[in-house]
């Protein structure tokens, strides 16, 4: 191990990070490129399996890049990848946080604010769409997201419950 | 707005921390519905008014969107130490989960177990999501042209799946004209 992988996966990643509007699942195609075909790092199975570990755990969609990372170069892979994805994104969302703040109350600021509700909306839509049809392998796992969506948008019971009982179902039928 | 219940409670700096970590750990299938949930319905730090413009401009910038947002709560309620405190606890908790499961993982494979289990939390979770879509059009009740933006949002990322950049930056456009039309007609 060198550090020239650690470079490798900081400037990859960091370059990616930054191409990445309206998502982090927005770049998989990008990181697939960088992680598979520009280093060789694994295969598109392992990519694939190590995408679906980390969607299927909780946290940002985004920590892919740290089971990247970590296949690379264990514990530091995985610190300098997330890192790298993270990092100089975030010194722009702060800088735009605080322009935001000066600018409060702007009627044109208000307009943009409002204007991008409705896709905010629309793309947390899409992504449950998405993810429903990576698990729907037969009638069983449909039900069971019918019933979450019903559950969660016609009760203000804590979506936990779902998710324990989605649990029990997998272990018992799938 | 749509809604203006009773003052809401602004949040220490140790609470959006914790608060964040819950929301990280809890996060199955993205953090964005979840951070919902607790921010808006759980905790009334937010309206679900401000929480979707936070995260319609956490979309437009580059970055995670729900990194972006938290970010921008942080900074909200406690300045640079909140900006900083939030995202680090929601990166942080599900991070050193992600190690324990990766080492798992190198260790014995996959577990049938632990993939029937899975199968059915993701099952459950994608209807998290969805649930959280509907319920947060219900509270908002757009008007027609921004319900309809929202609408094509929805069909170009997740049925025609365009790029997310196409989407966001080709919508846009159309939802800022929709909500400024809104705004001169009260």
């Amino acid at each position: 191990m060198t550090w020239a992988i650690f470079w490798q996966l900081a400037l990859g990643f960091g370059a990616i990070s930054l191409v990445s509007i309206g998502g982090g699942i927005a770049v998989l195609p990008e990181m697939h490129r960088l992680v598979v075909e520009v280093h060789g790092w694994m295969d598109s199975a392992d990519f694939a399996r190590r995408f679906a570990l980390a969607q299927a755990a909780p946290g940002p969609n985004v920590l892919v890049v740290g089971l990247f990372g970590w296949h690379v170069g264990g514990v530091g892979g995985m610190l300098t990848a997330v890192l790298a994805m993270t990092l100089p994104t975030s010194f722009m969302a702060f800088g735009f946080s605080r322009l935001r703040a000066r600018l409060a109350g702007r009627m044109w600021l208000k307009t943009i604010e409002r204007g991008l509700v409705p896709i905010a909306v629309g793309l947390i839509a899409a992504s449950g769409l998405i993810l429903a049809r990576g698990t729907a392998s037969g009638w069983i796992p449909v039900a069971v997201t019918a019933a979450s969506t019903l559950f969660v948008w016609r009760t203000d019971y804590s979506p936990l419950w779902v998710l324990g009982a989605g649990a029990v179902v997998g272990l018992l039928l799938l | 707005m749509t809604d203006d219940p009773p003052p809401r409670p602004v949040p220490t700096l140790a609470d959006l921390f914790l608060t964040y970590g819950k929301i990280g750990l809890i996060g199955f299938g993205g953090i964005n519905a979840w951070a919902r949930r607790v921010l808006v319905e759980e905790k009334r730090w937010l309206t679900d008014q401000e929480y979707a413009e936070t995260l319609g401009l956490g979309q437009v910038l580059p970055g995670p969107n729900a990194l972006n947002a938290a970010i921008m709560v942080g900074d909200r309620f406690h300045g640079t130490a909140g900006a900083i405190a939030a995202p680090s606890a929601m990166f942080g908790g599900p991070l050193i989960l992600l190690a324990g499961l990766a080492m798992l993982y190198d260790a014995y494979g996959e577990l049938p177990t632990m993939r029937a289990l899975l199968a059915g939390v993701g099952a459950a979770a994608a209807g998290m999501v969805l649930g959280t879509a509907a319920k947060m059009t219900e509270k908002l009740r757009p008007p027609p042209a921004l319900l309809a933006v929202g609408l094509m949002a929805f069909a170009a990322a997740g049925i025609l799946r365009v790029p997310l950049p196409l989407t966001v930056f080709g919508l846009a456009p159309f939802g800022i004209w929709a909500a400024w039309r809104a705004m001169r007609r009260p």
